[in-house]
């Protein structure tokens, strides 16, 4: 029996610990850690930085999605990183080739990049399917090919731009892009909404289809699924697949919603904080979105850190802190609602407390 | 398997696999024969191709000093994973290790470098014991949070400290290094030898001379701690006990074993080892400094060399020197001696598709014959390889070798699982 407590308490005991070592780290380093948290904070209400903070959300929130769906089948994506630099990449050279009327090649955009993402995931699936090889391993070196691979695609010989220092590739026809929502100076991503969408579909899929509960039940336990006629090597490559398939939207929002074409100098690392960010949310829907929003503040408000001379590095031990913390956050307390079970179960069979060695309270 | 069992009555017979017994190659003795293999391959498609740099005593040299990072994260990983726990986080270690490195040599010279490496190194591998050991977070969850922390304080200590030194916050002011020392009447003949241009003599010199000469005593060190570690965790009784943790921690439990702390010991000398792979990066020759993303994924790669290793300290020198000597044959011979290489894969695959059709294996001959003529084709089909591409050498490199190995390695048998005192079944 899950309780609130096991939902909502660990991410804040998790959140405050994490808060206090970076106290303790600013403390030491000679600055008030209440002004820095205070100026963070202040940041979010000044100019561009709530829209700009919900926009790289957006983003987080589709890569802790494709990490999350790899976790309910008890497979350690690493790969979300490759997969949608791979599927960017791809998807920016297919756009800006193809003239489309709006709404078909904004469409056909986004599933080229969804199948790029799932033919990047493919590899490492087919290796753990066939040859037994970790995904870990696997997904860890494609990482780091795929930075030869856009490299190798931009570059000019081959489907890439120069313009002025930068390399890029072609700029993606005004029929392709995703409009936004201008609000005050800034532009809310259109692709939030899509996102959202994604979000709801992964809910619906994991708990009303017959596909989520067989994917769920091999993740739990490969052996008592195979009982009950689910393969677990089939589950292991449709969810990579998948979560392959998402992973190729990651870059989408700012792709479609505001750079238009994919340069070498694009932003990175979009994959690594999915898993943070999944592990915070616990894979579900709602808490990825809290999650990602809470990565987002941080990334988004460091830069104001810089005006109280704070090093904004600091942001950065923050997470690791809170993805640290959170985990054994949730460890904890569910070693303390077992223990309540159990304490619970042995009241209502022996009608008395139970003793300690029953697993009653010391 | 009755008739083994009329000779040795006292034989267990119902666990032994009935074949046959062969006469095992000891452990060294097939490290040997790999290497002449190695020597006698890479010699070949030296004086096929006509590419020097394959052989010569600069890409031994380059190759040499580039494996050492990996060698060391890899024995890190030994030591943890033999103690049943998966270190992700050997990256992460590693980016302290340079920090600690860098700051270390820059107050107090290179042996305190090495020493602070050290230690930093073994902190994280602390904070990774005390998340999967006591509170038994996943092993891989732990060590993706390790990186992360791993490289946030190495930034964040690196703007503190090092920035009003050097002015720039990615990158500290330059340290001293490790002294180099040549053994140099053997280094003079070997390339004495090297400059004859003789086949298979000329460049086996050339290979040893690059591991003889310019040799710092940190290399020496990681070496020898390949066959302590064997020593330590295979013929003591400290390690039998801790590789019982990683094979079965409740029936080590149940003999007295203190799983908890041997855990504990295991994995903070793989962070102290991954933070000796980091000094390695920047105290010895071609380092000379912390400089952010330095370590550019080693630790991964070093996890890698261990998986290929078979989790044996012979068998990750092994992988170690495999990657060196691709990342180091890149920088010395640039695409063509890439090439090049690809034509001694496919000499090599040549042996193997004889080996396996002696064996009567036709499907594994089929695929290795098919192997051999898809990088034939390409050999033959390019000059050079895009340019773009040849840094990941090493990376591909590791895909191929563990699709190709992976069902033949066997890991610590409870590597990664659970484990809490009194609750074994």
């Amino acid at each position: 029996m899950t309780s609130w407590r096991t939902k909502v308490l660990p991410p804040l005991l998790a959140i405050i610990f994490s808060l206090l070592i970076c106290s303790i780290a600013l403390l030491i380093s000679g600055s008030d850690p209440l002004q820095a948290f205070a100026t963070m904070v202040e940041q979010l209400f000044r100019g561009t930085t709530a829209i700009d903070t919900v926009n790289l959300g957006c983003v987080y929130y589709l890569s802790g999605l494709a990490v999350a769906i790899g976790f309910q089948m008890n497979l350690f994506n690493i790969g979300v990183e490759g997969q949608y630099r791979f599927a960017a990449v791809i998807a920016a050279i297919a756009g800006g080739a193809m003239h489309l009327p709006p709404v078909i090649h904004t469409f056909v955009i986004i599933l080229v990049a969804a199948l790029a993402g799932a033919a990047y995931a493919a590899l490492p699936a087919i290796l753990k399917v066939t040859r037994g090889v970790s995904e870990v391993i696997s997904t860890i070196m494609l990482n780091s090919i795929v930075g030869g691979i856009v490299a190798f695609l931009i570059n000019p010989s081959q489907f890439g731009v120069l313009t002025g220092n930068n390399l890029r590739t072609e700029e993606i026809d005004k029929s392709g892009q995703v409009p936004g929502i201008p609000i005050g100076g800034a532009t809310l991503f259109g692709f939030v909404f899509i996102a959202a969408v994604i979000g709801l579909a992964y809910w619906f899929m994991l708990n009303r289809t017959r596909f989520g509960f067989e994917l769920k039940a091999s993740g739990e336990s490969a052996t008592a699924a195979a009982a009950g006629g689910v393969s677990a090597k089939k589950m292991t490559l449709v969810a990579m697949l998948l979560s392959g398939g998402v992973a190729g939207l990651i870059a989408m929002p700012e792709l479609l919603g505001r750079d238009f074409s994919y340069a070498i100098t694009s932003t990175q690392n979009y994959g690594f904080t999915g898993i943070a960010v999944a592990l915070l949310g616990r894979n579900h829907p709602g808490g990825i979105a809290l999650g990602a929003l809470l990565w987002a503040f941080l990334d988004k408000s460091a830069v104001s850190l810089e005006q109280v001379d704070v090093p904004k590095e600091i942001a950065v031990i923050m997470q690791g802190a809170i993805v640290l913390s959170v985990v054994v956050a949730y460890e904890v307390v569910k070693r303390a609602d077992l223990a309540a079970a159990q304490r619970r179960v042995g009241r209502a069979v022996t009608g008395k407390p139970a003793s300690v060695a029953e697993g009653g309270a010391v | 398997m009755s008739t083994v069992t009329d000779e040795n009555p006292s034989a267990t017979p119902l666990t032994v696999p009935a074949q046959p017994r062969r006469r095992r190659v000891p452990g060294w003795a097939r490290g040997i024969l790999w290497a002449v293999g190695v020597i006698a391959i890479l010699s070949t498609a030296s004086y096929l191709t006509g590419v020097n740099t394959l052989t010569s005593t600069n890409t031994a040299q380059t190759a040499f000093r580039l494996a050492l990072p990996i060698l060391l994260a890899a024995l890190g990983g030994l030591w943890a994973e033999r103690a049943g726990v998966i270190n992700i986080g050997l990256e992460g270690m590693m980016i302290l290790g340079t920090w600690g490195a860098a700051w270390g040599a820059y107050y107090g010279g290179v042996w305190a470098g090495l020493g602070a490496a050290i230690l930093l190194g073994a902190l994280g591998g602390l904070l990774h014991a005390i998340a999967t050991v006591t509170f038994n977070v996943n092993h891989i969850v732990s060590g993706v949070a390790i990186n992360l922390l791993g490289l946030g304080v190495a930034r964040y200590l690196a703007t503190l400290i090092f920035e009003p030194l050097s002015g720039n916050p990615r990158q500290s002011p330059p340290v001293p290094t490790f002294d180099t020392y040549s053994a140099s009447f053997l280094s003079d003949w070997l390339s004495d030898l090297e400059a004859q241009q003789r086949v298979g003599i000329s460049d086996a010199a050339g290979l040893i001379n690059g591991l003889v000469s310019k040799v710092s005593p940190l290399a020496m060190i990681a070496i020898l701690l390949v066959p302590l570690s064997y020593y330590i965790l295979w013929r003591t009784r400290f390690g039998l006990r801790l590789r019982s943790c990683g094979e079965n921690p409740v029936a080590a439990e149940s003999l007295g074993v203190n799983v908890y702390a041997y855990k504990y010991i295991g994995v903070i000398c793989s962070g102290g080892l991954a933070g000796m792979g980091g000094a390695a990066l920047v105290l010895l020759a071609g380092g000379g400094g912390y400089l952010e993303n330095q370590t550019n994924g080693r630790g991964y790669i070093g996890l890698a060399a261990m998986i290929f290793g078979n989790w044996r300290p012979g068998g990750l020198l092994g992988g170690a020197a495999l990657f060196g000597y691709a990342d180091g044959l890149r920088l010395a011979g640039g695409g063509t001696a890439v090439l090049a290489l690809l034509y001694g894969a496919v000499l090599l695959l040549a042996v193997i598709v004889v080996v396996q059709l002696i064996r009567r294996r036709w499907v594994a001959a089929a695929f290795g014959v098919v192997g051999a003529g898809v990088l034939y084709w390409i050999y033959w089909a390019n000059d050079d390889l895009p340019s773009d591409l040849i840094p990941y050498t090493a990376h591909f490199v590791t895909l191929i070798v563990l699709a190709v190995a992976s069902q033949r390695l066997r890991p610590p048998k409870a590597d990664g699982a659970r484990y809490r005192r009194g609750e074994g079944d």
